[in-house]
């Protein structure tokens, strides 16, 4: 790891000079270390594409960067148990290539592949996405209804935490100092099963979530479904699963009522703002309309025939 | 200079498609725009920008600042002049604010640094002590007697007692009797219209690198509109000489109107002076959209009358247009742009400008006309709709032709209005069918066009080449059709001419890029300055054969004898006669220099299909055509992509981008991010039509083209929508939330 | 904090440099390297002006720290012809008058030459949504939509 030994000026007088520090540790170990030991500002780096927007506009002004993407297995996509571990250093792009992840649980992928750009998306990481906290992360709603879990390093080692948990207010993970996530797990399988994720904006490219919607469903063999959920992005201070709205489709083929219901529990669940990018009402009744079609959508990939 | 009876010609380069003089270097990466220049010492400036709305400034205190590590100068409007004349006092005070910041944004203080980091750390360090003041900037809200009042005194006499002091000017025109006409009508529709304002967008934030010297001799390279206008602006806020001071234009990322004013070039040639360094500044994406030239918001009330057979019989428009914290004239424009498709008995048009606690507005391709248009096409699509009508043949009724006195004064030459419309109807988009949730619209446009100040120096290099010199910033591509004037009049092959743009010192005033006027009036003048170096070839050659001047005619690029009396010589080429000048009487050149009328007005009209999903009022553009009179194309390519940009502008301007201001005054949308320009995947393939009815002001028939796109597509969106959706919206933008609202109502 | 020095390859040029940390790649290129063919249009990755690749993937060059490239491969617009010889792409975008500024041209054409390696045969639609992130406010995108495909159907014929 990259130390510098600065000179003894005034701090005063260093202000022409960049205060940051940038360091690469060589474990997980150490960087954890490095976090719990910073006394100021430190800012972890993946993808690099909100916190490098954060520094532009000067919102944030980390003392300490810490360069994780090399640690060992940050970039790669491993089979595990029949699902699969992605690094928290794989980009929306790579998720995207995967045909293994993509034909297994296409509405994660499509969450994080819809994140900003192409550009942005060959850099951006659904741990970055998750870990900025954001309302209306992309990423986030699909990994909640796939049981994701997220893997913590800490000071006192690793530990699994659902994805859902991550999250805690805008811009708040629950992780504690010195820990970060270093991979995320997504489960297997059962024949008939699939996820999708949808959301609104006013472009087609480029934009924030107004509100979005991630549904995972699994059939049995007539098409019935057996296991819902849903869950709402950007329509609450954190990603919202919506019990409710599962439960409203179980035991059905998508028939009118159980669409009429699972859109009406995804409404109740809404609890919004008014701001640049949308009203209450506006996300309210958009949720609603995304999870109804994202049911749809997954319904279709699951095998099942409406 | 008026059309030549040659306009018929068969032209030989004028309306190819040639490759542009500037094209490798911008492929290539070489090109210089604004922000990359470097000179040894270089000091990096940085602005420090008001967070209120409006406030006094009851002190700055820069102490702190000035001794910070790195910092060779710092400044504020005390640096800056007192110029006599009140439009140069405004740009000052928009360049540094003296007493009271007037927006979010507003630039307070300077600092010029030896990098970027100690410039970020000394802006920090200026303590500027404020007085809150309440705000407004909301144009109605502004209007009434008891709002926060912007600027005292500004206002002129024609405004009404009892008005805000924000109410700065006031007019109204129009002719015949308007309640005849409304009594005549078979259907008034009478309705309210708001627009938000938008910014021209430019992919490349303002920057400029300045030299001031304590001798008054500077330089400035910076990307503008119009170098001339940088210099007469620097001149008069920094108290020097415009003769001292060099300005170059680089490559220009962009204009539209927005770079026809000055915001960093003083501030940075003040940072100069105090530290005898040369100061870049580079203005951030933030700090162009909360602190450069918006346009104006807008609030009008449109009412018109129609007879039961589509033809109107009375209209009357009442426009409410916000310029920012200074008095703005814009309303004038959209006042007399607004009925100008129509050949109307009674019309009558009112304006009134208001000063808001918002960046002072700038021109942003046809200022003012995209609104008040949106809102008259609008109604007129109404009425259609109400009566039965067909919304094309309404048009054709009501058009305004060669010989109608329009709404706003002049009465009209030879127009297109009239082709266009008729292209538009023969075309194969408007009778296409239409599926479920979707809508087809259409509307006119317009745009006067301006000639102004132009010079051009042309020269015969004596290899046979030609230079051309002219005044004005490429940005659309007018060099390659400069040069193709200049060959197309010399006779000469395109790859022989190249045009450059000078900067100052170089040649006599010229009025900026703007006005859809480069094609119009630097050509012409480029023609008659070939024409001059054309006559004194020929007066050479006269000499070489011995014969009288008018008995030597200039053809395809050769002095020839006139006729058989002439006597026989062979002809001379341009390269010929360039080799021996000097033994002729030296080098060949000819120039012009003109403020140059009879630019011709150009109309279009817009085709749209839109698809409306009315679960969550999202906007599809299905297919989109575009017919204009360019009244010649000199390089159809060119003409096309201003049709093509100025109509996806307006799509912009119609679905999603506006100026979203918090209750606080502050702008909350200064980014890309949200403020939603078009991107490739929200637009379909754009078809172009171009039609020629030419200007007969123009050697060649040349109209400007460029501004008159952006003002279709706002109304004929809103038709199309209103189709598509059921609904009439009368916001602008019509973003999701607000269509979906309207639907549900 | 001192400056940190970089080695990387850019272009297919060894190249080495000293940055602050919070200096990003576009930045360095501009500002210490000369390549001034990326563009800032917005600092936060909105408008694509600043496309670079980097190990051969496309990238804002505004949201990557120049630390980030050492011992990594960048491409700039400098890098796209071969000498005297323009590629396809650029030549083509000449023809087609598909830039009227040419600020975002740059951009452009790194993002497209990127999707061309990948994708050799897009649909308009792709292209469009692959360029979703490279903004032009001159040309309306249309023509540079004509471009890349023929320069598309060019490179796939040769």
């Amino acid at each position: 790891m990259h130390e510098s030994g600065c000179a003894a000026f005034a701090p005063f007088a260093e202000s022409w000079k960049t205060q940051m520090r940038y360091v690469k540790p060589e474990s997980f170990e150490a960087a954890s270390a490095v976090l719990v030991a910073e006394q100021g500002i430190a800012r972890i780096l993946t993808g690099g594409t909100d916190v490098l927007v954060m520094l532009k506009a000067e919102v944030v002004e980390p003392d300490l960067m810490v360069d994780i993407k090399h640690l060992p297995g940050m970039r790669d996509i491993v089979s595990e148990d029949g699902g699969y571990r992605i690094g928290a250093a794989v980009s929306s792009a790579q998720l995207g290539e995967h045909a293994g992840v993509k034909a297994m649980w296409p509405g994660v992928v499509e969450g994080a592949e819809l994140i900003g750009s192409t550009q942005v998306q060959n850099r951006a990481t659904m741990v970055g996405n998750l870990c900025t906290a954001s309302p209306a992360a992309d990423s986030v709603p699909a990994l909640v209804t796939a049981n994701a879990m997220a893997r913590v390093h800490g000071p006192d080692g690793a530990r699994d935490v659902p994805v859902v948990d991550i999250p805690i207010a805008p811009g708040k993970t629950s992780l504690l100092k010195g820990e970060f996530i270093s991979s995320i797990y997504l489960p297997a399988r059962p024949d008939h099963a699939a996820d999708a994720y949808l959301r609104f904006i006013p472009r087609t490219e480029m934009d924030i979530a107004v509100s979005s919607a991630a549904v995972s469903l699994e059939l049995d063999a007539s098409g019935t479904v057996t296991a819902a959920c849903v869950a709402l992005g950007a329509v609450a201070p954190t990603v919202r699963l919506v019990p409710d709205a599962g439960a409203a489709l179980i035991g059905t083929k998508l028939d009118a009522a159980a669409i009429a219901g699972l859109v009406a529990a995804a409404e109740a669940a809404c609890s919004p703002i008014t701001d640049k990018r949308g009203t209450i009402e506006f996300r309210t009744k958009t949720a609603g309309v995304l999870a109804k079609r994202a049911a749809h959508i997954a319904y279709s990939r699951a095998g099942g025939k409406t | 200079m008026a059309l030549d009876h040659q306009a018929k010609r068969d032209f030989k380069v004028v309306g190819t498609r040639v490759a542009r003089p500037d094209g490798i270097d911008k492929v290539t990466g070489k090109a210089a725009y604004g922000a990359d220049i470097t000179a040894p010492g270089m000091l990096f400036g940085r602005i420090l920008r008001s967070p209120h709305a409006h406030a006094r400034i009851k002190s700055i205190d820069v102490s702190e600042a000035a001794k910070a590590p790195g910092v060779k100068a710092v400044v504020t409007s005390a640096d800056l002049a007192s110029p006599d004349d009140e439009y140069y006092a405004d740009i000052r005070d928009n360049c540094l604010a003296r007493e009271k910041v007037l927006y979010d944004g507003h630039a307070v203080a300077a600092v010029a640094a030896t990098s970027k980091a100690a410039a970020k750390a000394a802006i920090r360090l200026i303590k500027v002590d404020y007085e809150i003041l309440p705000h407004v900037t909301d144009v109605d809200e502004a209007m009434k007697p008891d709002a926060p009042v912007v600027q005292e005194g500004r206002a002129l006499e024609n405004v009404p007692a009892g008005m805000s002091q924000n109410v700065t000017s006031h007019f109204e025109f129009g002719h015949g009797d308007l309640d005849a006409g409304f009594a005549k009508a078979d259907k008034i529709i009478e309705r309210t219209f708001k627009t938000a304002a938008t910014h021209q967008g430019y992919i490349e934030p303002q920057a400029c690198m300045a030299s001031l010297g304590t001798d008054g001799r500077g330089e400035v390279w910076c990307c503008t509109q119009g170098q001339y206008m940088v210099r007469a602006n620097c001149a008069e806020v920094l108290g020097i000489e415009a003769s001292q001071l060099r300005v170059i234009s680089s490559e220009i990322g962009g204009g539209f109107g927005g770079k026809t004013t000055t915001f960093i070039e003083p501030v940075a040639l003040a940072l100069s002076r105090k530290s005898g360094k040369p100061v870049k500044i580079v203005m951030t994406r933030e700090e162009v959209l909360r602190a450069t030239g918006p346009t104006v918001s807008t609030s009008m009330d449109i009412k018109i009358g129609m007879t039961n057979e589509g033809r109107i019989t009375a209209a009357r428009g009442e426009l409410r247009y916000q310029g920012g914290a200074f008095p703005c004239g814009t309303v004038e424009f959209g006042a007399q742009a607004a009925f100008a498709a129509y050949d109307l008995e009674a019309v009558q048009t009112l304006g009134w400008n208001v000063m808001t606690n918002r960046p002072k507005e700038i021109a942003y391709r046809a200022p003012g006309a995209p609104t008040s248009i949106y809102a008259v096409e609008s109604v007129v699509d109404e009425l259609c709709q109400e009566l039965g009508l067909d919304p094309l043949d309404v048009r054709l009724l009501n058009a305004a032709r060669k010989g109608t006195l329009s709404a706003y004064g002049p009465t009209f030459n030879e127009i297109g209005l009239v082709a266009t419309l008729e292209a538009a109807k023969a075309h194969p988009h408007y009778n296409a069918p239409l599926g479920p949730n979707q809508g087809r619209g259409l509307s006119c446009g317009f745009w006067f066009n301006f000639g102004g100040n132009t010079c051009v120096s042309l020269n015969i290099n004596d290899d046979g080449t030609i230079g051309v010199v002219e005044g004005n910033p490429d940005i659309g591509g007018s060099r390659a059709s400069i040069s193709m004037m200049a060959a197309e009049e010399l006779g000469v092959p395109y790859d022989k001419v190249r045009t450059v743009i000078a900067d100052t010192t170089s040649l006599g005033f010229n009025d900026v890029t703007d006005g859809s006027r480069v094609t119009f009036a630097v050509g012409l003048a480029t023609i008659k300055a070939a024409r001059a170096a054309i006559q004194e070839m020929c007066k050479r050659v006269a000499k070489i054969w011995g014969i009288d001047e008018d008995a030597v005619l200039w053809e395809d690029g050769f002095a020839k004898p006139s006729g058989p009396n002439a006597g026989t010589h062979p002809p001379m080429s341009l390269a010929e006669i360039a080799a021996i000048a000097g033994n002729t009487g030296g080098p060949i050149a000819g120039h012009h220099e003109v403020n140059a009328d009879g630019a011709g007005v150009s109309f279009g009209v817009h085709l749209v299909d839109t698809e409306v999903d009315p679960e969550t009022g999202a906007t599809k553009i299905l297919r989109y055509t575009i017919f204009q009179d360019a009244g010649k194309a000199v390089h159809p390519d060119y003409v096309e992509g201003q049709m093509q940009g100025g109509a996806v502008q307006g799509i912009g301007w119609a679905l999603n981008e506006e100026y979203i201001y918090g209750e606080d005054g502050r702008l909350q949308n200064a980014g890309f991010l949200d403020y939603r320009i078009p991107v490739a995947s929200d637009l379909p393939s754009i078809e172009t039509v171009i039609l020629e009815i030419p200007n007969p002001g123009h050697p060649y028939g040349v109209r400007g083209v460029g501004e008159t796109p952006i003002v279709p597509p706002l109304a004929a969106i809103s038709n199309a929508v209103s189709r598509a959706a059921g609904v009439r919206m009368t916001e602008l933008p019509m973003s999701p939330p607000r269509l979906l609202k309207a639907m549900s109502a | 904090m001192k400056m940190i020095p970089v080695e990387t390859m850019i272009n297919g040029d060894r190249t080495e440099f000293l940055c602050n940390s919070d200096e990003s790649l576009l930045d360095v290129l501009r500002d210490r390297l000369g390549l001034t063919g990326a563009k800032e249009g917005c600092g936060t990755g909105d408008c694509g002006a600043c496309s670079v690749t980097l190990n051969g993937r496309l990238v804002c060059s505004c949201l990557v720290l120049g630390v980030e490239v050492d011992g990594a491969e960048v491409e700039t617009i400098e890098g796209m012809a071969d000498g005297e010889t323009l590629h396809p792409l650029q030549r083509i975008f000449i023809e087609e008058a598909a830039l009227q500024c040419g600020i975002c041209t740059p951009g452009i054409l790194i993002a497209a030459k990127s999707l061309l390696e990948k994708n050799p045969d897009p649909t308009d639609t792709e292209v469009r949504y692959w360029l979703a992130g490279n903004l032009c406010r001159c040309t309306g995108y249309d023509k540079i939509i004509k471009a890349v495909q023929k320069a598309a159907a060019e490179m796939r014929a040769a």
